[in-house]
């Protein structure tokens, strides 16, 4: 009971969407079973992400912004001129990623698809994947979606990938031998030193790390992990990271998106 | 690019304390990490920042290395009268980066 009341008191911080989050969420397994990393926080690590002034992801966001609106490539073209209002447009889309992306067969992050758009209709260099112009766009991106449910792994086309990703998540790696599953589904809620392991459901990308002191993808995180076990990390835009978003989306289905998250 | 968020009540009551918010997008760059090169990343840090009611000043800070990237300050004033409160942060290199807000006090 104690989690359900957490559940909804999150929720409706969140200042969405409160009544769909919860029925969402008792539909899929019981809300006291999943966590976001937001409730493995101190309060006032939690305090910094809920007030937008305090929140240095906005500072993305608002460059976002000013992103969003720039004219870029040979055309002198911006994002707003062909998808317009952002709230509106942009609204619920990144909720949905990663999602099957027919010219290539495979499923694409918002990131890469974001470059796939700035080089075909803008006709402009793609940004480089973790660069600042990058993290501001998705970042601003992602926040049209805050507070509404992920719906990621809806297309059934998805589902090789999205199980190619588990076998990936559940696969012992590295020198110290540890499968992603290892502390996030056996160990969650303890310590792997000082730090409290979340259950990783990557609910509030890109996020601002204060250990980083900046803004990252959920593929620079999942770098870390893999340098933490001491295994080589795939390089940024590898297939294997969009395999393991997709997992990982999949299985936070319905919980709500925090974007811009801060994290510890 | 510094880019910075302000917050100040856009109306208060005469005699009302109001919280003022200011987050400025800045590296922070301590002086004491080196690159992959090996050698120093130079200092560069927001080392002082300045906020004024009417051109008068009513909070100030020094920052030093510690402080993290991105530095996010709140504190509070006495709502005096209607008008301009003005944030300037310089760093290192001498750079001001300035906001203002307006402010209605009734």
């Amino acid at each position: 009971m104690r989690g359900v009341l957490k559940n909804v008191a999150l929720t409706a911080g969140f200042g969405g969407v409160l009544a769909l989050c919860i029925s969402l969420a008792t539909a899929q397994s019981p809300p006291s079973e999943r966590k976001s990393g937001f409730e493995f926080m101190s309060p006032e690590s939690q305090a910094t992400q809920q007030d937008d002034f305090s929140n240095p992801g906005m500072l993305w966001v608002a460059e976002g912004e000013a992103v969003w609106n720039a004219k870029a490539g040979v055309l002198g073209r911006s994002c707003a001129e062909c998808h317009g209002d952002a709230s509106v447009s942009m609204k619920g889309v990144a909720a949905r990623y990663p999602v099957y992306f027919a010219e290539s067969g495979r499923p694409i992050d918002l990131q890469s698809r974001i470059n796939v758009c700035r080089k075909t209709n803008q006709n402009a260099t793609p940004f480089p994947l973790e660069g600042r112009d990058l993290l501001a766009l998705s970042s601003f991106i992602g926040k049209q979606s805050r507070g509404m449910p992920i719906t990621t792994g809806e297309d059934n086309r998805l589902e090789p990938f999205r199980a190619r990703g588990q076998e990936l998540y559940e696969q012992r790696q590295g020198q110290l031998n540890f499968s992603c599953a290892n502390c996030h589904d056996d160990n969650w809620g303890r310590r792997l030193a000082s730090s409290m392991i979340p259950q990783s459901h990557p609910t509030g990308y890109p996020l601002y790390r204060l250990e980083w002191q900046g803004m990252g993808s959920l593929q620079r995180r999942l770098r870390n992990c893999m340098t933490g076990v001491r295994a080589e990390p795939y390089p940024y835009g590898s297939q294997e990271y969009v395999e393991l978003e997709l997992f990982l989306m999949t299985r936070a289905k319905g919980m709500p998106l925090e974007t811009p998250a801060v994290r510890p | 690019m510094a880019r910075a968020l302000i917050n100040v009540p856009a109306k208060a009551k005469r005699g009302d304390i109001i919280e003022i918010k200011a987050l400025i997008s800045h590296p922070m760059e301590t002086g004491y990490r080196t690159g992959p090169d090996g050698a120093l990343v130079p200092r560069d840090i927001i080392n002082r920042f300045i906020c004024t009611y009417n051109g008068e000043e009513i909070f100030s800070a020094d920052l030093f290395p510690a402080i993290a990237a991105n530095p996010f300050l709140s504190f509070t004033t006495t709502a005096t009268e209607s008008g301009r409160i003005a944030f300037r942060w310089i760093d290192d290199r001498g750079q001001a980066y300035l906001e203002t807000a307006e402010i209605a006090v009734e």
